[in-house]
């Protein structure tokens, strides 16, 4: 049942990326609609996977690589569905769901196999912890796709390459506004995964910080997307400039999630 | 049942003829019952814009109709036939229905894919109907050419690209800004078609305007103009970060805003971008401004280019409008043509001779010791009985016929006995030919 579910959702992912990916190079709105509709479909059915595997483990299913991938594609088609309703342009499926097909295939690299849960993570804290880490992450990779169109679309308007992918790319302001909205909704989330996270590590290891791998890249990714917020409201740090420090944090954030568990050794290091 | 056109449009006629024969839209009463009193003219609907004034009727009588609508047109407006004529154009059947199809698909228009013209037939045919001027075939007729050109708008993409230059600009500011309703729109200098822009900047709808020009006179009559804040030349440069888009035409030899100071005003807006229109030749604008981030310069070369593919893309996109067209012609005529009587009253008896076959062959079938003349007498009697049925709607579709009114009958009667469109009548492939 689990694995049928995990690899009925990759595979409605992949064929609603072949088909955002269509529109991106087609004039041909129905496939957006129909991309739109299997991404519909495809989050109930990770919805559907994730509420079964928590059924099953009996605990929340982000203790590993395997699950948290997933969980963190979850969180990316969630928040692509709430924005595409609210900006009404498919073409953010173009740039957004290859991302979160690409998540969803490296978790599908990793066992699937359900472990017995690390007795560190026994904890309410997990829960909450991780979630917002997710959510958080989840929406720094939206800003990071749409700073990439707001890169392409800025280049086209200064080149004056007026083709049809600039036609059917939305404006420039939209785009600058979806973005900072993804790090207004992300950066809070991010700063309470990290309280919370001291608060659960004060109980679980009696430090609230240790200087742990996971803990100081995220404060380094903390501090980036502080100073892009900082930068916007003061000095206006916004388009192209923007764009490019919201795609490097979101280098960042990879790195903090995956770099960190796989190649540094430390506290966080679940497999 | 034939349809004619006659009419005249921009493509035949100059400003001067056309104000002439346009009917005044609050009073289309007296024109049209005028034309559907015309000997065997029996409904009428008349399109009068000022790029066109047509009149669709329908007629048995097609040279005889087209000839009377001319004279129509001419008596009506006080105009002598000989000078009128050469400008009119007549079509009837399948062209006039492509010619209907073609210019409520904007296909016809003066700039190809402009909206408005579905808008006014609406509008005309909605007096016809008001004034009951039009029946059956008009009005299948119009709300078939109104489902052409909705469907050439939503298959083909001839209305979404901008064909003037002062469009464009608009076009590509919506492609920065998105909204523009909370956008400031500052005219540098005058000249028209830096106006024309700016008017299309208003009707589209933003915050504010702000003009300014070396003579503050002249900025004063502009400001007067588009409603908007006048500034003094000399204080530009303080008063550009509040701009968004920029639209420059001085006569101005040399740059009047170059790069340096661009970057300090970009930073006075925080970096909010601007869109610069460089309407001037030679240019107001220093090309290196381009290069400051978040700033956007086109001049009017560029603008111009946008135009010439937009308007390369509208041709390709009319091709594809005119073979929607085309299909769709077959459709109506199909339906037109089995208005005809005579293919009716064949249509409806071949339904019924086929019933009784089947069911007198039903019969023979299951009968034992069959009496040797039954077959014959009983084909007989359901003959018989099948002719004294049909002779009445026979005689009075005919007697319809003779005086006009068979089309609802002939509609009816394919809807009640469900008879397939029949072929098109002789007479009419006579006529095409």
């Amino acid at each position: 049942m689990n694995a049928l579910l995990f690899n009925s959702t990759l595979a409605i992912y992949a064929a609603a990326t072949v088909l955002y990916l269509g529109y991106l190079v087609k004039p041909k709105e129905i496939l957006g609609r129909i991309g739109q509709g299997l991404v519909s479909v495809g989050f109930l059915v990770h919805c559907g996977f994730t509420f079964n595997r928590y059924l099953e483990a009996g605990h929340t299913p982000i203790t590993n690589l395997h699950e948290s991938l997933s969980f963190f594609s979850l969180a990316v088609v969630g928040l692509f569905i709430l924005f595409e309703r609210r900006y009404r342009v498919f073409i953010l499926g173009s740039f957004v769901m290859p991302l979160a097909l690409l998540i969803m295939a490296t978790s599908a690299a990793f066992t699937q196999v359900i472990p017995p849960l690390n007795p560190a993570l026994k904890s309410k804290w997990l829960v909450v912890h991780t979630t917002m880490a997710f959510l958080g992450y989840a929406a720094f990779a939206i800003s990071f796709g749409v700073s990439i169109m707001y890169l392409i679309q800025a280049h086209f308007l200064k080149k004056r390459r007026l083709g049809p992918m600039f036609q059917k790319l939305p404006p420039l302001d939209m785009l600058d506004d979806i973005s900072y909205r993804c790090l207004t909704f992300g950066f809070p989330l991010l700063t309470f995964a990290i309280i919370s996270g001291a608060i659960w590590a004060e109980t679980a290891w009696g430090t609230y910080w240790s200087w742990d791998p996971k803990e100081t890249w995220s404060l380094i990714t903390w501090f980036i997307y502080a100073a892009l917020l900082h930068g916007r409201l003061t000095t206006g740090w916004r388009g192209r400039k923007a764009a490019m420090l919201s795609i490097f944090g979101f280098v960042i954030v990879l790195f903090t999630f995956l770099g960190v568990n796989l190649l540094l050794p430390g506290l966080h290091s679940y497999k | 049942m034939n349809i004619i056109v006659v009419g005249l449009s921009h493509k035949t006629a100059g400003v001067e003829i056309r104000e002439k024969v346009a009917f005044a839209p609050t009073q289309m009463e007296k024109p049209l019952s005028a034309v559907v009193a015309l000997q065997d003219i029996t409904e009428a609907v008349i399109v009068s814009t000022c790029n066109r004034v047509e009149i669709y009727a329908t007629t048995r009588d097609i040279a005889g109709g087209m000839a009377r609508l001319k004279r129509f047109l001419a008596d009506y407006h006080g105009i002598p036939l000989e000078t009128l004529e050469s400008h009119l154009y007549s079509y009837h059947g399948e062209d006039a229905t492509r010619h209907v199809f073609r210019v409520a698909s904007s296909l016809d228009s003066m700039v190809v894919g402009e909206p408005q013209i579905l808008g006014q037939i609406k509008t005309s045919y909605g007096y016809a109907a008001e004034y009951k001027s039009s029946g059956l075939i008009l009005n299948r007729f119009l709300h078939k050419a109104f489902s052409v050109a909705k469907r050439v708008r939503t298959e083909t993409k001839i209305a979404s690209s901008a064909v003037s230059v002062a469009f464009a600009a608009v076009e590509l500011a919506k492609k920065i800004f998105g909204d523009l309703s909370d956008k400031t729109v500052l005219l540098i200098g005058a000249g028209e078609m830096c106006e024309l822009a700016a008017k299309h900047f208003i009707n589209t709808g933003v915050r504010g305007v702000m003009v300014t020009n070396r003579t503050l006179e002249r900025a004063q009559k502009l400001a007067q103009e588009f409603d908007a804040k006048a500034i003094d030349f000399e204080d530009l440069l303080d008063h550009l970060h509040k701009a968004d888009i920029i639209l420059s035409s001085t006569g101005a030899p040399h740059f009047i805003i170059r790069e340096k100071e661009m970057s300090e005003v970009i930073r006075r807006r925080k970096m909010k971008p601007m869109f610069f229109i460089d309407i001037a030749v030679p240019r107001d604008i220093d090309p290196k401004v381009n290069d400051v981030e978040n700033v956007y310069l086109y001049t009017v070369d560029d603008l111009n280019g946008v135009v010439a593919t937009n308007l390369e893309q509208r041709k390709i996109e009319a091709a594809k409008a005119e073979a929607i067209v085309e299909q769709e012609i077959g459709q109506f005529f199909k339906w037109l043509s089995s208005l005809e009587v005579t293919p009716t009253i064949v249509a409806l008896r071949t339904r019924f001779d086929e019933i009784r076959r089947a069911e007198l062959a039903k019969t023979l079938a299951g009968w034992k010791n069959m009496p040797p003349d039954a077959e014959k007498k009983l084909d007989a009697l359901t003959s018989a009985f099948m002719n004294k049925l049909l002779h009445q709607p026979t005689s009075v579709l005919k007697k319809a016929e003779q005086g006009n009114r068979n089309d609802l009958y002939v509609d009816a009667l394919r809807n009640l006995f469900d008879l397939e469109a029949g072929p098109p009548q002789e007479s009419m492939v006579e006529l095409e030919e």
